[in-house]
């Protein structure tokens, strides 16, 4: 359902500064696909998701979602289908309004903003019963700015808020990484029982490679911008981190040894 | 200072009260610092008073008036945002564009409404005093205006306005086109400066040119007046402040006016100075607190 082909990313086209990001990604995402996606610093994962979400104008590729391609559509109009949790906590959720009405803002996603009552009083029932199962004792809040929250509070929330209207594709970057170890494995749990209640189909970028051989359905690596590996269901299962690790620095030492063939 | 100097502050302190309102809406609400009220509230002024000379009902002419301040508002946002163009500095193309814009308007630098009806006419008509007319309908104008702003900000449209200053990725990961809450958001803001430029053509019976200078420093002195004296902590809170702090500053520099020190008095043209240093205090003054507590 998600047709990802032969993306290319540059930024400073052109410039001394030139970085290739993304040198020619191609990925088939599924129907309820749970796909964790691992790789060392600047293997592009990020730069992946956003382009997905639409921050990031692409040079070359196509992006399809559901048979449309979206791949010129705005970031603003893929929100439609898509939903996304930051590493930054500050960022999914909007410090000066309060959390009722944050998630009014997140319960229109994709469809008008207009000149509709911002919270109407039925969706306040709705909001209730979504924050009690985070059981943070946000039900009680609503009426409380956001900026007064906590960052896995706001976490948690700007989950909630990336669900409250199903996405076709949720999109998490190491969201947990910015978190103490306790409130991060809440944060993870509740990401775990969302996305199985409402079958999400999603990409989590994480740094923890035990963590991404536990959840999901499927693993990728990327390394250089490309997709080095990709593995599902039992293979996967069957894989430990050594595993993993051994892959990764088996990339790592082609490359070391390519570098030394260039010099010779 | 005698009591009509007072009315007449509170006259001009009501009428300016909108223009207020619209630089609240863009540099608190949006974070866009935008100029260029300084040329949508004299196009106001001179559409209204085109409009009343050509025989439009006064009334009427305000809601001209609006709808060209508008239109001067979305350029400035469409410059931003279509074309890329720094705020400020697009605020300041839209402001320039608009000086030679409403001389076109005009056809020359000054008009007066001599003799002409105006919005006041049917309050004189009624009976009330010819001083107290102007500050009476003006504060029912504001409080109008005021009701409808408490109302827009809680829609739907508002909050994603109040998200798009707060934080714009959070906004267009909500599928919130960010471009049009800014083109129409500072077109509201303008449209309000530009019935303040109306409300004053037909308070004091004459259109210029030159009247918009000062205005933007003048607006932001009147915001920041408000916050400080009366808080900021809800948007009703926040609205009503710097509707006050219009009152505030004119009253203020109404008394700056009166004063007399042995052979020293300010005149008018000290205003802009005047208001430059209240801005330069207001701004400065919380940090300055901040550190000496700090110590
Ligand atoms: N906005 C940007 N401007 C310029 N270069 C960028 C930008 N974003 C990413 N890059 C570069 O693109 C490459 C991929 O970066 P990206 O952020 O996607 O890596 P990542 O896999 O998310 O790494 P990390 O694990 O550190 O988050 C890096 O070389 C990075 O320096
Ligand atoms: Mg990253």
């Amino acid at each position: 359902m998600i047709e990802v082909n032969n993306l290319v990313k540059t930024f400073h086209r052109g410039s001394v500064n030139e970085v290739l990001a993304l040198a020619g990604i191609n990925l088939q995402v599924g129907r309820g696909d749970f796909i964790t996606v691992i790789g060392s610093n600047g293997a592009g994962k990020s730069t992946l998701l956003n382009c997905l979400a639409g921050s990031y104008a692409i040079d070359s590729g196509h992006i399809g979602i559901d048979e449309q391609d979206v791949t010129r559509w705005p970031e603003h109009r893929r929100a439609t289908l898509i939903s996304r949790v930051f590493q930054d906590p500050l960022l999914g959720t909007c410090a000066s309004l309060s959390i009722e009405q944050n998630l009014a803002l997140a319960n229109r996603r994709g469809r008008r903003h207009g000149l509709g009552k911002g919270v109407r009083r039925s969706d306040r029932e709705l909001f209730r019963n979504q924050l009690a199962q985070l059981g943070l004792g946000l039900e009680e809040r609503l009426k409380d700015q956001v900026g007064l929250l906590s960052g896995g509070q706001r976490q948690a929330l700007t989950l909630l808020m990336a669900t409250l209207i199903k996405p076709k594709i949720l999109l998490l970057d190491e969201h947990t990484a910015a978190l103490d170890p306790k409130t991060a494995l809440q944060v993870l749990e509740l990401t775990e029982k969302l996305i199985a209640e409402q079958q999400l189909t999603a990409l989590m970028v994480t740094h923890n490679m035990r963590q991404a051989l536990q959840l999901g359905n499927r693993l990728i690596m990327l390394h250089g911008g490309r997709v080095i590996l990709d593995v599902r269901e039992e293979e996967k299962a069957a894989m430990s981190v050594e595993d993993l690790l051994e892959q990764f620095y088996k990339v790592r030492g082609e490359e070391f040894v390519s570098d030394r063939m260039l010099l010779v | 200072m005698t009591y009509y100097a007072f009315i007449g502050a509170l006259e001009q302190g009501l009428a300016y009260g909108f223009l207020v309102l619209g630089v609240y809406l863009t540099f608190r609400v949006l974070d866009f610092p935008d100029l260029t009220v300084d040329g949508s509230l004299p196009l106001g002024a001179a559409v209204s008073a085109v409009a009343i000379t050509a025989g439009v009902d006064p009334y009427l002419s305000l809601l001209l008036a609006l709808a060209a301040g508008f239109c001067a508002g979305m350029i400035t946002g469409i410059l931003n945002t279509k074309l890329g163009i720094l705020h400020l500095l697009a605020s300041i193309l839209t402001m320039i564009a608009l000086y030679s814009i409403n001389l076109r308007v005009m056809g020359r630098p000054n008009m007066t409404l001599l003799g002409k009806p105006t919005i006041l006419e049917p309050l004189i008509n009624a009976g009330v005093g010819m001083f107290n007319a102007a500050p009476l309908l003006f504060a029912l104008l504001s409080v109008f205006i005021l009701l409808f702003l408490l109302w827009l900000l809680h829609t739907a449209f508002g909050l994603a306005m109040q998200a798009t200053g707060a934080n714009v990725q959070m906004i267009t990961s909500q599928g919130v086109n960010t471009d049009r809450v800014i083109i129409l958001t500072v077109g509201l803001s303008n449209g309000l400066a530009a019935v303040s430029g109306a409300l004053l053509c037909q308070s004091q019976g004459a259109a210029d040119v030159n009247m918009g200078v000062g205005t933007i420093v003048a607006g932001l002195a009147s915001v920041i007046v408000g916050e400080t004296l009366f808080g900021c902590r809800t948007i009703g809170r926040a609205l009503l402040a710097a509707l006050l702090g219009s009152l505030v500053y004119r009253l203020a520099i109404a008394l700056a006016l009166s004063l007399k020190l042995g052979q020293f008095s300010f005149t008018p043209s000290d205003l802009n100075l005047l208001t430059a240093l209240l801005v330069v205090a207001a701004l400065t003054l919380p940090k300055l607190r901040q550190k000496v507590l700090r110590r």
